[in-house]
């Protein structure tokens, strides 16, 4: 009972934040305001997910639990090398077409 | 020592391949165990050239308390930026900003990118190499050198207490 | 409880999805087309985890490890392709 109460927590949680990351990046009115939705609201709330599974998880099964821990320690480790690629190659972008701008 | 990094070029990299292949392994037997330290022994060395020499970590204890540092903010980060998404998006001053860093170590700096791009209000855009510079940007700017020397105070000088850089 | 939080959550992540797409339609520019994409991608694996839940498999694990990897090559791969596409860069 108690752990089916954490468990709801924790899904309706990362639902919560996943939405949340998203609206940043519908609402936010610059690419880099937009960067900062998704690469956190959204990694937390697929974090909490994931870790949501795993207590629902480790209840039933045997042998599982750990392995969905893989999942959240990967996003945690990519979301961030994702966000710094992703601004690089939007400055990349802005000087080009600055670029083309001044050429016209 | 030597002969120990000769054999096992990166033992936390071992350590971590081993844990991920028993973790993502159906159940934990003696062939996947075998399976398991054969990978950990033969992938860092068929990778040895690819990987910059790096710092060791030093400071366990400095390590553990930047990490508690760090989830407590991740949390705190979004419950700020949670704040900032919902509320008027035309009060936002966002800005880039230029950290001057006092490590110089490729990894730790990439390391201290990583934590600031998932923490409070910062993404981190770009590392100069060249002057050593931080590019960040942040989505709320209220007072710019107050927010270098918290970025500085809270995440970088842990990070050199930790590789001692 | 779960069965009542379970459908919420599920409309939550395919409400976030739906404004993902909207934003890889509208753009305006390549790098907002792959962090739409790059985000659809995320949301997808907490999708499949929350149906794992939902069904009692364990199998939908293996499905949302894939998407992870896939979406992060994925997303590196573009931001290359943008990066190189610069010649001063």
């Amino acid at each position: 009972m108690l752990m089916e109460i954490l468990v709801s927590l924790l899904i309706l949680v990362g639902g919560a934040f996943a939405l949340l990351g998203s609206v940043g990046l519908a609402r936010l009115p610059d690419f880099f305001m937009r960067l900062h939705g998704p690469t956190k609201a959204t990694t937390l709330g697929v974090g909490s997910v994931v870790l949501a599974a795993l207590v629902h998880g480790g209840l039933g099964e045997e042998g599982g639990g750990l392995r969905e821990l893989a999942i959240t320690l990967f996003l945690f480790i990519t979301a961030p090398v994702t966000a710094h690629l992703l601004s690089k190659a939007a400055l990349a972008e802005r000087r080009r077409q600055e670029r083309t701008q001044k050429q016209s | 020592m030597s002969g120990f990094y000769r054999v096992l070029p990166q033992p936390v990299m071992s350590l971590l391949i081993l844990g991920l292949w028993l973790i993502l392994a159906p159940a934990p037997t003696l062939g996947q165990v075998l399976i398991g330290l054969i990978l950990a022994i033969a992938l860092p060395w068929a990778t040895r050239g690819f990987w910059p020499d790096r710092p060791r970590l030093t400071n366990i204890g400095a390590a553990l308390r930047l990490l508690a540092v760090f989830l407590a903010d991740v949390i705190m980060a979004n419950l700020v930026v949670a704040r900032q998404i919902l509320g008027p998006v035309g009060r936002l001053r966002p800005a880039f900003l230029e950290v001057p860093l006092d490590l110089r170590d490729p990894f730790v700096a990439t390391l201290l990118g990583s934590i600031v791009s998932l923490t409070p209000g910062t993404v981190s855009a770009e590392i100069d190499r060249e002057r050593w510079v931080l590019q960040v940007h942040v989505l709320h700017l209220e007072d710019s050198a107050e927010a270098v020397a918290l970025i500085k105070a809270r995440y970088e000088a842990p990070l050199r207490k930790v590789f001692r850089c | 409880m779960l069965t009542l939080a379970l459908p919420v959550a599920i409309g939550m992540v395919a409400l976030a999805m739906a404004l993902n797409l909207w934003r890889l339609v509208q753009g305006p520019d390549l790098p907002d087309r792959i962090l739409a994409l790059d985000t659809l991608g995320i949301n997808t694996i907490a999708l499949v985890m929350l149906l794992g839940i939902a069904l009692g498999s364990v199998v939908y694990f293996e499905a949302a490890l894939i998407v992870a990897m896939m979406g992060f090559v994925g997303t590196v791969a573009l931001c290359k392709f943008i990066l190189s596409g610069d010649i001063i860069e």
